[in-house]
């Protein structure tokens, strides 16, 4: 990559931090070279946050129409996925999933709940609670 | 070059931070493209021992290529266009004579007060953490990868003075965050790990450390004896490709979910694929400065050109996976065969050295 090849097209995803790239002047020499940003990397970012927030919402609807617990919303929130959350809790999945199911998850013990706080970075208040509206 | 932390707004000011705490250190901040290489240039700049960034990198041997369907990140296989974690840090040590060490945590609480008795000692400290929860990183880059590095310098009470390598200037992390960053569970996870040098060398005897190094990495992309690994590894991408496009149950959206993460993993991850050609290949144009050779110059053109394919690879996969082009696994195929071909170009030079 030349010096004037490297990608300036200010992308939203650095949030005005430069990233640095290394490319090559005329003769062939190398140095550092800061980028604003790359729109084919910045896109696929957004892609990756756009997949995650349609879960996230997926997941807030469901709460609102009582067929899943905040646990699940919660988890998306923190751009999560099943995989990582059962990891962080040293639970199964499949309990996860149990907890995902409102009348289970309004009878856990303390210590589950715990659990999930510690992993999720909630306080118990706010893992039970469903935010009155997505945003 | 422009000084990346000159022209930037700093958030905190470094020398005014280490005038508030005996613990902070005075370090000079350098930016760098991967983490990784950027804090162990650091680190061994600090004890007195020059490094760049790409010397860092060429001299631990860290290029390669890897497609590992067995270590999922949000669901998709993992690829790596470097070495494993540490293995900069461990590579160098081997190399250069340096000696590190390393130190897990089963209880974050000793984690934190080990990292606290270092700083009171004057120490830099590496630590492994995870991007997701660091506070100062831009809300968009905020993915829960678990392999990111960077140094402790100085703490001020409860909050602690980072120089986080791929970052412009300095940063502040709070006690809290950074305890939950270094403790965070998934794959990669950190466990707390902080690591230290205990004894960095003088000099490097770069004439016998750099083709050493070099030829070590030959092995590593062009002898490697798994086929998802290496030069086979991106032609077997290239084959998974067109598997993953002809396989009808997984259907479009899979695989432009799969292009979008093929792209991410390449450019955004760490430094990226491309990003990793060109820091090799700014280790070759050092190295060929350093020994005066002629053949090191040529390579490192040669692999300036692999990584422009990389380039021109996410731009097409890109295009097709956001629908501004036709989708053609074939095209991608190629471009990676090629790209394939351009690095094994490379190391075909590169043995003769």
């Amino acid at each position: 990559m030349k010096k004037s090849e490297v990608p300036q097209d200010e992308a939203s995803t650095y949030a005005g931090q430069h990233k640095l790239l290394y490319a090559v002047d005329e003769r062939g020499q190398y140095s550092g070279v800061p980028s604003s940003g790359w729109e084919v990397e910045s896109a696929a970012t957004r892609e990756a946050i756009a997949a995650i927030e349609q879960d996230r919402r997926a997941a807030w609807e469901r709460g609102k129409r009582g067929e899943s617990s905040p646990l699940e919303y919660h988890m998306y929130s923190r751009r999560m996925d099943l995989a990582l959350l059962s990891q962080s809790t040293g639970l199964f999945q499949w309990r996860i999933r149990r907890h995902f199911r409102p009348a289970v998850f309004s009878r856990l013990s303390d210590s589950l709940l715990a659990r999930y706080c510690e992993a999720l970075d909630l306080d118990k208040q706010q893992l039970q609670t469903l935010p009155e509206t997505f945003q | 070059m422009t000084e990346p932390a000159a022209r930037a707004k700093p958030q905190i000011d470094s020398e005014q931070l280490a005038g508030e705490h005996a613990a902070a250190i005075s370090f000079r901040h350098l930016q760098s493209a991967h983490c990784e290489s950027g804090v162990m240039a650091g680190m061994l700049s600090h004890y007195g021992l020059p490094m760049s960034e790409p010397m860092a990198f060429g001299l631990a041997n860290a290029l390669t290529f890897a497609y590992i369907p067995l270590v999922k990140l949000s669901g998709m296989p993992l690829i790596a266009y470097r070495m494993p974690p540490r293995w900069i840090i461990k590579g160098l040590q081997k190399r250069i004579g340096l000696r590190m060490k390393f130190q897990t945590f089963r209880d974050p609480q000793a984690g934190m007060a080990k990292l606290d008795s270092l700083l009171d000692q004057g120490k830099l400290v590496g630590l492994q953490t995870s991007v997701y929860w660091l506070p100062y990183c831009p809300d968009e880059m905020r993915f829960h990868f678990n392999a990111h590095n960077l140094l402790v310098f100085g703490r001020d009470g409860q909050r602690y003075s980072i120089s986080d390598p791929v970052f412009e200037a300095p940063v502040s992390c709070p006690r809290a965050d950074l305890q939950k960053a270094r403790f965070a569970k998934g794959a990669l996870a950190a466990k707390g790990m902080l690591y230290y040098p205990e004894h960095v060398p003088r000099e490097v005897d770069y004439a016998r450390a750099i083709p050493k190094a070099i030829r070590a990495n030959y092995k590593i992309i062009a002898k490697a004896p798994i086929p998802i690994v290496g030069i086979r590894g991106i032609r077997y991408l290239g084959r998974n490709l067109r598997k993953v496009a002809a396989d009808g149950r997984k259907g479009e959206r899979y695989l432009s979910a799969y292009l979008g993460h093929i792209v991410r993993m390449q450019e955004e991850i760490g430094t990226g694929g491309a990003g990793f050609r060109f820091v090799y290949a700014a280790f070759l144009n050092a190295a060929a400065a350093l020994l005066g050779s002629d053949l090191l110059q040529e390579a490192s053109a040669l692999m300036t050109s692999a990584g422009d394919e990389w380039r021109r690879f996410a731009l097409v996969a890109s295009k097709m996976g956001r629908k501004r082009a036709p989708m053609d696994a074939m095209e991608l195929d190629r471009i990676l065969n090629s790209c394939a071909d351009k690095e094994l170009a490379v190391w075909d030079l590169l043995k003769k050295i």
